[in-house]
């Protein structure tokens, strides 16, 4: 039987995570995000899980990927300024191929800024902000039941690509009550020990776009991991340009050679578009408002709401903007994603920005307002 | 031709990662090879040892040992460490770091963990100064030493780091030299066999950087520096602070048996689900 709620945005996150399997989370208390440690430091207990309270962020990030290893699967929750602090252990986890998992809920920035309003102001943070190359795989929730939804898929890209995941949710969306369902069925990823025996096994051994199995600490394995640039064995191979080539190469790879794979978007009213309307989380709900006024009007406007901001959904964008005149870009920020847009649409649309700071969401009648400024009406 | 002596503690090492990057003189293999013959009076089984680190010169002493080791980022190896013993609390950690990796980018993680008494054994290999990037001072280096960021000598207060460990909260605490090597041994023993947070601090030498700042070039000038300053806690225990200034007091600070974060989480976790505590897994369904 599925079961319906009505619940807070962060609660639902600490529900997802706990359906995903999730049963280590450390953090920090930081606001927005804070309701989600509450909910899992009463809900973890209750399912042998544990809640570990850290000293501050890096700890929190550093915690999790220790608890990876141990054969657990870990969360943590914070904002902006939390993910500042986790940024050189988030590094870490990607060149140690660790699954975790990481709750952004976006506020004001930058520094301290405005800690109880919304932003999407971190999107281009968790795309390069720990030091060197890497891909990472992000979820934007745009409701409740998308913060269900995606923590628990988050959980999933985790274990599958071996590699630190972002739910990229935000202020609005984390204390926003709505209805949600926890259907009866969901899919879980379970983590696969390796086929070879400790003898035969080679840590990073894995095919050229992909990862290998991960065995937990204690298993047997004796498996060497480290930070260090290292060989298939996991030992440290520093000054080899090869080895480094093909390792980062590698990891970036495993995303980007699957995008098919991870990406996720919800196109409306495309068909017979000439304007589309781009979003992901919030700016979603209000562009809907917007657009069905337009359509009222009579005014071909179409949506475009990406789930999975990292990666970007090049060809499902490309595809888009070379059907449509006018790409309207949504987003609580002064013009982050607006950039890929650009970069993937190239001269075959124009590319436009609604860009809003401040902590509110966009209003309909703004949105509606931009629409027939493009348009010339 | 001279017969070559074998450690008969090479078989817990990963042969295929030698030879090792410590210095002649260094006192990492003396802190090894007392580790592993404490290991060997304990009932620990050494596969069941996880060994982590964070980066610095002792820090790279867990990726020569064919064990699960996780060689993490600068001053962290404690959170790491904290997420690994949590996830699964069967585990037999052990944390190598040093002054500038322990107590310096990663002090606060040291008094947190000295304060959940979570069940690892540190050991803390202190040369005083930043071995890996070359003889800058650290927060142990004492006042008046040199080191490449300190050219007319240091004048910071350094660190007690077995006071400052014990007050925060630690099961067990002791500090020796690489020139006690039996009570060292008997030391990290009884820090592997204690239910909570053990702290292990080995004053320990540096001849490269530390000796060639501080007119002790040779191994054995700084081995002899380190017998010369030390002075047992009984003896320290009646003599006055001023006389104990750039001292090593030596022996055990702390020898109690207090309550484990780990195994408070399982009782939480009992009382909460009133079922018997079962292993948390990745690798099943729940």
């Amino acid at each position: 039987m599925s079961e319906e709620y009505f619940l807070l945005g962060n609660e639902a996150c600490a529900k997802g995570a706990i359906r995903a399997g999730c049963r280590f989370f450390a953090g920090y208390p930081i606001t927005p995000s804070t309701e989600v440690a509450e909910a899992l430091a009463k809900e973890l207990p209750k399912v042998d899980g544990a809640f570990v309270q850290m000293e501050d962020e890096i700890a929190s990030a550093g915690a999790l990927v220790g608890a990876s290893w141990s054969g657990v699967k870990s969360m943590t929750a914070t904002s902006g300024p939390g993910i500042s602090l986790m940024q050189e252990n988030i590094g870490y986890a990607f060149i140690t191929e660790t699954p975790i998992v990481i709750v952004n809920v976006q506020r004001g920035s930058p520094s301290t800024g405005q800690p109880t309003m919304s932003s999407q102001s971190d999107m281009m943070q968790v795309r390069w902000g720990s030091h060197g190359d890497y891909e990472p795989i992000a979820l934007a929730p745009s409701s409740v039941q998308e913060f269900f939804d995606f923590t628990i898929e988050a959980f999933n890209l985790a274990e599958k690509y071996r590699c630190p995941v972002f739910v990229m949710s935000d202020e609005a969306v984390g204390h926003m009550r709505e209805k949600m369902t926890i259907p009866e069925e969901i899919d879980v990823e379970t983590r696969q020990m390796p086929k070879e025996s400790p003898e035969d096994y080679l840590p990073y051994k894995a095919p050229e776009n992909g990862t290998s199995k991960m065995p937990a600490f204690g298993d047997g394995y004796n498996v060497a991991i480290t930070g260090l640039t290292h060989d298939e064995r996991g030992y440290p191979d520093t000054n080899n340009p090869e080895t480094h080539t093909k390792l980062v190469k590698r990891l970036c790879d495993k995303i980007l050679k699957n995008r098919q794979d991870i990406v996720s978007f919800k196109e409306e009213n495309c068909d017979d578009a000439d304007l589309i309307v781009v979003t992901y989380g919030s700016p979603y709900r209000s562009a809907q408002t917007a657009i069905h006024q337009a359509r009222n009007e009579g005014l071909k406007i179409g949506s475009l709401k990406i789930n999975t901001p990292w990666p970007f959904p090049d060809e499902e964008l490309a595809k888009i903007a070379a059907q449509a005149d006018d790409l309207l870009v949504l987003e609580q920020n002064l013009g982050q994603m607006v950039h890929e847009v650009e970069r993937v649409a190239k001269s075959d649309a124009n590319v436009h920005l609604l860009g809003k700071i401040g902590g509110e969401l966009h209003k309909p009648e703004e949105i509606l307002a931009k629409i027939k400024e493009i348009k010339g009406l | 031709m001279v017969e070559e002596k074998q450690s008969p503690y090479l078989k817990y090492l990963r042969e295929d990662r030698l030879p090792h990057i410590f210095c002649p003189g260094c006192g990492n293999g003396i802190v090894m090879n007392t580790f592993f013959k404490a290991l060997e009076g304990t009932d620990i089984d050494f596969d069941n040892i996880a060994m982590v680190s964070g980066i610095g010169c002792s820090s790279r002493i867990p990726g020569y040992v064919k064990c699960d080791s996780l060689h993490t980022t600068h001053g962290r190896a404690l959170p790491f460490a904290t997420g690994l013993k949590v996830g699964n609390p069967d585990l037999d950690v052990v944390v190598f770091t040093g002054d500038g990796d322990g107590a310096s980018i990663g002090g606060n993680h040291l008094i947190h963990s000295a304060r959940r008494n979570i069940n690892m054994t540190v050991i803390c290999v202190n040369n005083n100064i930043y071995g890996m990037t070359g003889g800058q001072i650290s927060p142990t280096s004492p006042k008046g030493s040199f080191g490449t960021t300190a050219p007319y000598g240091s004048r910071d207060e350094p660190f007690d780091l077995a006071k400052l460990v014990a007050a925060s909260g630690a099961s067990y605490v002791s500090r020796w030299t690489t020139a006690n090597p039996l009570q060292l041994v008997n030391s990290i023993k009884k820090g592997l066999n204690t239910n909570g947070f053990a702290f292990i601090e080995v004053a320990t030498q540096c001849p490269t950087y530390y000796g060639r700042k501080n007119k002790m070039k040779t191994p054995t000038a700084m081995f002899q520096y380190l017998k010369d300053n030390s002075i047992t806690k009984r003896k320290a225990d009646k003599m006055d602070p001023e006389e104990l200034k750039n001292k090593i007091v030596i022996g055990e600070f702390v020898n109690k048996s207090e309550p484990e974060f780990t195994d408070n989480i399982r009782e939480l976790d009992e009382e909460t689900s009133k079922k018997p505590y079962k292993k948390r897994t990745a690798y099943e369904e729940l």
